[in-house]
């Protein structure tokens, strides 16, 4: 029973994460059409910067919150910049978008391994969250719990944005009809390099909050980036709905396919992402076939 | 913080080389310097040992200023990139091209799966890391020679240690789903339950698995875990073990809590108990040597990495001495490599066994924050040592070796 | 037309006489790896380049040849039973690969070739009753076609060329073929080509079937010549490097693939002997392609080529 509850419990914690590791990136992915092969690279280079700034390297030491918004704001604006002197100049050349990204993710995962060394980093869970809560002989830590608190915050200030601001229903716009938009006189091109922004800067944001359950190291990139995919594609590309249900579900395969079936450990993410897109290719809320 | 180590010669003109080659008489042999070649992992996600690996090179020829045996030594590193043909390449790389005499490394085992039948045909004394028990078992090449330890080498004591001295009945192990955690776990079990322990239930994660939970949620009935994590992952399994509330004590070899992590680690890894073929807080003459030069020469203490490539490189001076600085008989030098035995290296006395692996002391540490040395906040405090742990443990080779090898499978659980 | 041919020449006595001035076995087994990978990115781009069905998964079938070959000769056949079995495996690999993949264009298609190239890497690791884990397959020896031994650095090279001219023939046979013209077709005009009457799908699963066939190829020569096969030969980071030969010496050409190879394959093990940053260099060098010939290396450079002569001659608009 406790086993049960534990990994019902964990499917939805994990989840939480994997919203805000995929939300940025399904947004990219809907509104650009990019495949944007850096998202585990930014995911890294926020989680680097995160504990950076809490470890106190830079003589300021900040709080745990405060280097969350830091780094997301220093990754966004570094996407802002690949997007205006990179991909802008790509619209529509899907294997020029594949190279620059890649090319791009070397870069970065050198950059980190030269500028941090190999050595993982410990980034410690912030006051205040660190205890546990228990339900009879079932123990949840306190911080899962509060990622679950926090991807739902930042998935009502999405749906926000989104469904309740000009900037979001310009992006809607976008998502639905990228020429409709362009012809009614939004500006596209403006828009592309905020969302762009956005999705990197709430890459950055889930990889600090990640860190005190990931930690940080050299590969924590390739690692995220194969699960923002199988969100992604599970939930539908370019609905906010899809990545979160998404987030979820993938979050419940993942601690209930390893644990209830260890032979198939390697492959439980990729199988239903798999059938997925055999049968249903634009996903279970997505807005077009990608 | 840049790391420019390699001491990279730009490639000697085609001509220069095949002139050389020619004229192998052990005289000009001689007065040329002698070449060390290393094959390591300097990009991708194994950089992290990999690094360490040439740090621990670089100390001893730093303290050595550069000379073995009264020969001027040319060190050439080599970045594998972490996969087989990129090592096959680069081992390509030192023997055909840069010549070297020896070759330390690689890290993974199946980089030295890679270059096994290569190093053996072209006759090249290697002393690698790796520790795929099978290279110095049932399938030993003669040119390969550890200094370090074998998967399950440092299991055996800790089976046994965990089994005689912690009174642990019943383990729970949890390993990366690959041969090196197959090898170690088979390592543990069978030490553990030859001294009357049971291991209950082993659990195989995926070598990447960013969230333990699963694999934790199903530790049970037990009164002790056992661990093999290697690189950033025990990090953050004990991070998680802590996080889900779990109490019982963990056992853990030689990768799982290697004195390089110290650093890196929380206070939720007190407690545990590992047993590995170095420790920082060796009270030698050797070792306190070998960890002011890390932090002289890269302000960080050493783990199991780069000890375990200062002390080939000591295997290496020492089997060159023999030969008055004369290597250009490979298979005299590798019988002189192997015949070497060193008193006080960083990890203690060492010697090899006949098929090329090492003889040598096993330390159990408990990590506590008492007695942290070096600003660090966290130390593993040895608490019992074994000597001369040969890789088949207490068994008689001949019945060690007509076992298979450690697997997923073997030794099976007994359902106690 | 002449100057074509003049360096066609010149390229064929170059590499021929290779292993005479190339100084040591080292850079001649540079130049076999540079041409067994070209093998593969030709392979791959037959459906990326002339189809436009990009393929992040490409490295498995690689793998699924090279693993073929490694478990039937340490099962005690012969070379030529397990070159033979190996193409087979390869090709009805391709074909499950090509069935599943074709119900999506696009990024579905990638997304769907990432997903089979990561199973299969997972089988890889797994099933180690076949693959011997990440311990992998180690192969003994290399075969004697026609009695001739292979087993030196030049003699593999030559025998790595000759496949190579045979795989060039065999592209540009094939993008000159009627199956090559539609193909082209389908990348460009999908919808016309099916209101024209062709049969769409067919003609993508065909050309993913060449396709697999120089894959295969290129994964017995890699199997042969590195005599060593485990999962990492699989991994996503393998599919992304050949896509990425591909793609940066210019997708859709015949010596784009080639040249991209070169490109990867030289900072790869030579370039990084002397620079420690390479992968950073890597990146930087596809991130500048990208800026300066979007469209590849080989077009781009024939595109300054052409601008510079038709400058010269002051005939450019």
């Amino acid at each position: 029973m406790t086993f049960w509850l534990v990994l019902t419990v964990n499917s939805i914690t994990f989840g939480g994460l994997l919203f805000l590791l995929s939300a940025g990136f399904s947004l990219i992915f809907g509104l650009m059409r990019i495949p944007n092969l850096t998202h585990g690279s930014l995911f890294m280079l926020g989680a680097y910067f995160g504990a950076t700034f809490i470890g106190g390297y830079l003589t300021l030491q900040f709080d745990f919150w405060v280097a969350a918004v830091l780094a997301a704001l220093s990754v966004a604006v570094f996407g802002a910049v690949i997007e205006r002197l990179l991909l802008r100049q790509l619209p529509g050349q899907q294997m020029a978008q594949v190279l620059v990204t890649l090319g791009i993710s070397f870069m970065v995962a050198d950059f980190c391994l030269l500028l941090w060394g190999g050595d993982p980093i410990n980034v410690a869970t912030p006051q205040g969250l660190a205890g546990f809560v228990r339900a009879g002989p079932a123990v949840f830590p306190l911080y899962r719990l509060g990622v679950i608190a926090i991807a739902a915050a930042i998935a009502a200030a999405l749906w926000l944005l989104l469904d309740r601001t000009r900037l979001g229903a310009m992006i809607r716009a976008g998502v639905d009809d990228p020429d409709m938009a362009r012809v009614v006189g939004i500006r596209v091109s403006q828009l592309f390099t905020i969302v762009f922004a956005l999705g990197a800067g709430l890459a950055a944001f889930a990889g600090v909050v990640g860190a005190p359950i990931l930690s940080v190291y050299p590969g924590l990139d390739q690692d995220m980036l194969p699960l923002a995919l199988v969100v992604v594609i599970l939930g539908g590309s370019g609905s906010l709905l899809g990545s979160f249900v998404g987030s979820i579900i993938i979050g419940f395969i993942y601690n209930f396919g390893q644990a209830l079936f260890p032979e198939l450990a390697y492959f439980v993410l990729f199988l239903p992402m798999l059938l997925v897109l055999i049968l249903r290719p634009q996903g279970l809320f997505g807005r077009f076939v990608p | 913080m840049s790391r420019k180590l390699t001491r990279r010669q730009v490639v000697a003109g085609a001509g220069a080389a095949a002139a050389a080659l020619k004229f192998p008489a052990p005289a000009i042999a001689q007065s040329q310097p002698f070449k060390l070649g290393l094959l390591t992992v300097k990009t991708g996600p194994l950089a992290q040992g990999g690094i360490q690996m040439e740090q621990g090179v670089v100390t001893f020829l730093k303290e050595k200023n550069y000379t073995m045996a009264g020969r001027k030594v040319d060190f050439i590193s080599a970045d594998t990139g972490g996969n087989p043909a990129g090592t096959k390449t680069k081992a390509q790389e030192l023997v055909e091209r840069d010549k070297v005499d020896v070759i330390l490394g690689p890290l993974a085992a199946f980089e030295l799966y890679a270059i096994s039948d290569y190093i053996k045909q072209q006759k090249m004394p290697t002393l690698s890391l790796a520790a795929a028990d099978d290279l110095t078992q049932r399938h030993a090449n003669p040119f390969l020679l550890r200094a370090s330890a074998t998967s399950s080498q440092a299991m055996h004591p800790m089976g046994h240690y965990a089994a005689t001295e912690m009174k642990l009945k019943r383990v729970v192990t949890i390993v990366e789903d690959f041969a090196f955690g197959y090898e170690q776990m088979g390592g543990f079990q069978a030490a553990f339950e030859k001294d009357g322990g049971c291991v209950v239930n082993k659990l195989w994660p995926p070598i990447v698995t960013p969230d333990y939970t699963p694999y934790l949620a199903q530790i049970s009935g037990c009164d002790g875990v056992c661990q093999g994590f290697a690189g950033s992952n025990p990090l953050r399994f004990m991070k998680q073990y802590a996080a889900a509330g779990l109490k019982y004590p963990v056992v853990t070899g030689e990768t799982g809590g290697d004195d390089a992590l110290l650093k890196s680690f929380g206070e939720e890894a007190v407690g545990l108990v590992s047993c590995c073929p170095y420790t920082l807080d060796l009270e030698t003459d050797g070792n306190q040597r070998f960890v002011n030069g890390m932090l002289k020469n890269f302000d960080t203490v050493p783990g199991f990495y780069a000890a375990g490539l200062y002390v080939n490189c000591q295997v290496v001076e020492a089997g060159l001495k023999a030969l008055n600085g004369d290597a250009s008989d490979k298979e005299k030098f590798m019988a002189a490599l192997k015949a070497v035995s060193l008193a006080d290296t960083p990890r203690g006395p060492i010697k090899f066994d006949h098929l090329n692996n090492v003889v040598g002391t096993f330390y159990i540490r408990r990590l506590q924050k008492e007695g942290a040395k070096y600003g660090l906040k966290l130390w593993n405090k040895t608490i019992k040592t074994y000597d001369n742990v040969s890789q088949f443990w207490t068994w008689p080779e001949q019945e060690f070796l007509a076992h298979p090898v450690y697997s997923r499978n073997y030794p099976p659980l007994k359902g106690c | 037309m002449r100057r074509h041919q003049i360096a066609l020449l010149a390229a064929a006595v170059a590499l021929v006489t290779l292993p005479y001035w190339m100084s040591g076995v080292y850079y001649i087994n540079v130049a076999s790896q540079i041409l067994f990978f070209a093998v593969f990115a030709l392979g791959l781009n037959i459906i990326a380049g002339y189809g436009g069905l990009v393929s992040l998964g490409h490295a498995a079938l690689f793998g699924i040849s090279a693993y073929v070959v490694g478990y039937l000769l340490q099962h005690g056949f012969g070379h030529a039973s397990a070159i033979l079995g190996a193409l087979l495996a390869g090709l009805a690999a391709t074909a499950v690969y090509a069935a599943l993949a074709l119900r999506a264009t696009g990024i579905g298609f990638i997304m769907i070739t990432l997903a089979l190239g990561e199973i299969l890497w997972g089988l890889a690791y797994r099933w180690i009753s076949v693959t011997n884990g990440d311990n992998g397959i180690n192969l003994h020896g290399r075969p004697q076609p026609f009695g001739i031994d292979i087993n030196s650095a030049t003699a593999f090279y030559y025998a790595t060329l000759i496949v190579f001219v045979a795989a060039v023939a065999a592209v540009a046979v094939f993008v000159r073929s009627p199956l090559g013209a539609a193909l082209m077709g389908t990348r460009d005009q999908p919808r016309r080509m099916n209101a024209l009457g062709y049969h769409v799908w067919a003609i993508r699963f065909w050309a993913c079937m060449f396709s697999g066939l120089l894959t295969s190829v290129a994964g017995i020569l890699f199997v042969y010549y590195t005599q060593f096969i485990s999962p990492q030969t699989l991994a996503l980071t393998s599919s992304a490097e050949v896509l990425l030969m591909v793609i940066a010496g210019g997708a859709g050409t015949l010596l784009g693939p080639i040249v991209g190879a070169g490109l990867v394959v030289v900072v790869k093990s030579v370039v990084s002997g002397f620079i420690e940053r390479w992968n950073f260099l890597l990146g930087a060098i596809f991130v500048a392609i990208v800026i300066l010939m979007p469209e590849g290396l080989v077009p781009g450079t024939v595109r300054l080529w052409r601008r510079a002569w038709q400058g010269k001659n002051g005939t450019s608009p």
